[in-house]
């Protein structure tokens, strides 16, 4: 140390904090997401994220379509669980206008939504470990696979591969063709095999874990204080899901458990959603067992009309809370939409997880968060 | 973390036992352009299938569109009706969301199972009339119109262990 000191001295070597410009375009930003970091070394000192490279105004265009139209709107939020954000819309319509929707379409909903579940946590995991960078590009592909699965049972339902536009208000827009139960029964049975191959990849990984545990901590009361919600906040310790908490749908009919993390870090993150990939399955067996029969989506005018007020539906996406505030004037057309962003607020909570760590964490850490540029920007 | 890494190697082994198991399953990939896979019965594809003889020229389907993309044209016709004169979209500006074939009440429009859809110009991408117009070699989808479902081959699916097969 002395010779360093008496070195800086004679040289008059200075140190001072670097400004390091992540993104827009940078592969492991998920998107155009830009962050400015501020750079002590390879330390991270500060961190300012800017956002708004995706705007496209979404809830601007919202009021000049009609409700039904809305729809596809929604596919193009969080792209990666399209069903979930169709789902989280038509939901709030339904609450404004006072729809019932028939069981059968809310089975359909409920089957729709763990399926995306469980394929936006294979892509969240993925991408994760990805971004982690250690030769760990392997899982993602063998989690490619299976998301491939369920990419070919959302088509087989609606039709496309990404933006499913598959919900409508008051239930659904086809009933699942008779090819579809068993696929899923086969998919649910088969599964389990494929999660317990990604522990045996991982769970172990010397490398994966140096890397992960108890890097970007982020604490329970911060976690509360920065409305952050799905796995980043059950990763915190705190047991929050819409689909216990308040549930919405046929959520109340089915058996399965929240599963929490205990310190807030990277690895608990990953873990949470191994897990709930678990309890997917759990509720997807129960869905298919109660299956009822009857119709698929309730017989409404082609053009909804809702009666002057106000509704906000909210349901637990893959990333979290997602809700909509859709106003009504009575018009074919929603007066004010306004969306509840899960990424968008987890991303807030990203500096405090980072700071005090290197340059490869923040992507990990940002990584874990799961955020999708389209909804984040809206 | 040296802690950590200590000793280490097991875990990663155990890891590299799992991929090496990988080198003896079946192949999942299909080799594209030789080999294609049979799309769902219910696919929404490139182009828009329109039936002239069923078509009343109301325009719903282009009150219905998100993005104001189809253009009809009509004028009075001899008998108490209207002729179409028009019927184009630019499949450039559609997001093949399909609510215009969901909300025609004649079942005169369909969705087309074409998937291959690059062009050298952009106005290749406009579908005029001619081009929509249904002919019998034209496979049409069967969204939103299950009267069709039965009729369309079994959509090839991964987790039969199905890659496809070799057409063309």
């Amino acid at each position: 140390m002395e010779s360093m000191s008496s070195l800086s001295t004679d040289m008059e070597l200075k140190t001072e904090p670097f400004v390091l410009n992540m993104g827009p375009q940078h592969p492991s930003t998920h998107g155009v997401f830009r962050m400015r970091v501020l750079l002590d070394g390879e330390v991270v000192v500060d961190l300012e994220p800017i956002f708004g490279y995706l705007h496209r105004g979404i809830e601007k265009l919202a009021e000049t379509r009609t409700y039904t139209q809305v729809i596809p709107l929604t596919d193009r939020l969080l792209y990666l669980s399209s069903m979930a954000c169709n789902h989280a819309y038509v939901r709030s319509v339904e609450k404004l206008a006072g729809i019932h929707v028939p069981e059968r379409g809310e089975y359909i909903r409920v089957i729709m939504d763990e399926l995306m579940r469980i394929s936006s946590h294979l892509m969240a995991v993925g991408f994760f470990l990805n971004d982690l960078g250690c030769s760990v590009y392997t899982p993602l592909l063998y989690m490619y696979r299976e998301r491939e699965k369920i990419l070919d049972m959302f088509e087989m339902v609606c039709g496309q591969r990404l933006t499913y536009n598959y919900m409508r208000v008051g239930g659904v827009s086809g009933d699942v063709p008779e090819e579809f139960m068993p696929v899923l029964k086969r998919f649910v049975a088969e599964m389990p095999h494929f999660i317990a191959e990604y522990e045996q990849l991982l769970a172990e990984n010397e490398i994966l874990l140096a890397r992960t545990k108890g890097v970007g901590v982020l604490p329970r009361e911060l976690a509360i204080n920065a409305s952050a919600s799905g796995p980043v906040l059950r990763a915190s310790g705190v047991k929050w899901d819409i689909r216990k908490a308040d549930p919405y749908s046929v959520y109340d009919r089915f058996d399965f458990e929240v599963p929490i993390g205990q310190v807030g870090d990277n690895y608990d993150r990953y873990r949470v959603r191994i897990m709930e990939m678990h309890q997917s399955l759990r509720i997807l067996e129960q869905a298919m067992r109660q299956f009822p029969a009857g119709e698929a989506c309730a017989k409404l005018p082609q053009l909804l009309r809702p009666a002057v007020g106000e509704a906000y539906g909210r349901v637990e996406t893959p990333q979290g809370e997602m809700g909509f505030y859709v106003v009504s004037d009575n018009s074919i057309a929603p007066y004010r939409m306004h969306i509840r962003p899960p990424a968008l607020l987890n991303l807030t909570a990203l500096k405090d997880m980072v700071v005090g760590w290197k340059v490869a964490d923040v992507i990990a850490t940002f990584g874990s968060i799961d955020i999708a540029m389209g909804e984040v920007d809206r | 973390m040296a802690s950590m890494l200590e000793g280490s190697g097991l875990g990663l082994l155990k890891g590299m036992a799992m991929t090496f198991r990988h080198l003896f399953r079946r192949r999942i990939t299909t080799q594209y352009p030789e080999q294609k896979l049979t799309l769902s019965k219910r696919f929404r594809g490139y182009t828009l299938v329109w039936d002239k003889e069923r078509c009343t020229g109301c325009a719903t389907c282009a009150k219905s569109c998100p993005q104001g993309n189809i253009e009809i044209v009509t004028s009075k016709g001899t008998e108490n009706d209207y002729v179409v004169e028009k019927f184009q979209l630019d499949s450039g500006r559609c997001i093949f969301c399909g609510l215009c074939v969901e909300s025609c009440p004649y079942d005169a429009l369909f969705l087309g199972m074409e998937y291959e859809r690059s062009s050298y110009r952009r106005g290749d991408l406009v579908l005029s009339r001619d081009k929509l117009l249904f002919t019998p070699d034209k496979q049409r989808s069967a969204y939103a119109r299950p009267k069709l479902e039965p009729g369309l081959p079994r959509q090839t699916l991964l987790i039969e262990g199905d890659t496809g097969s070799k057409k063309r």
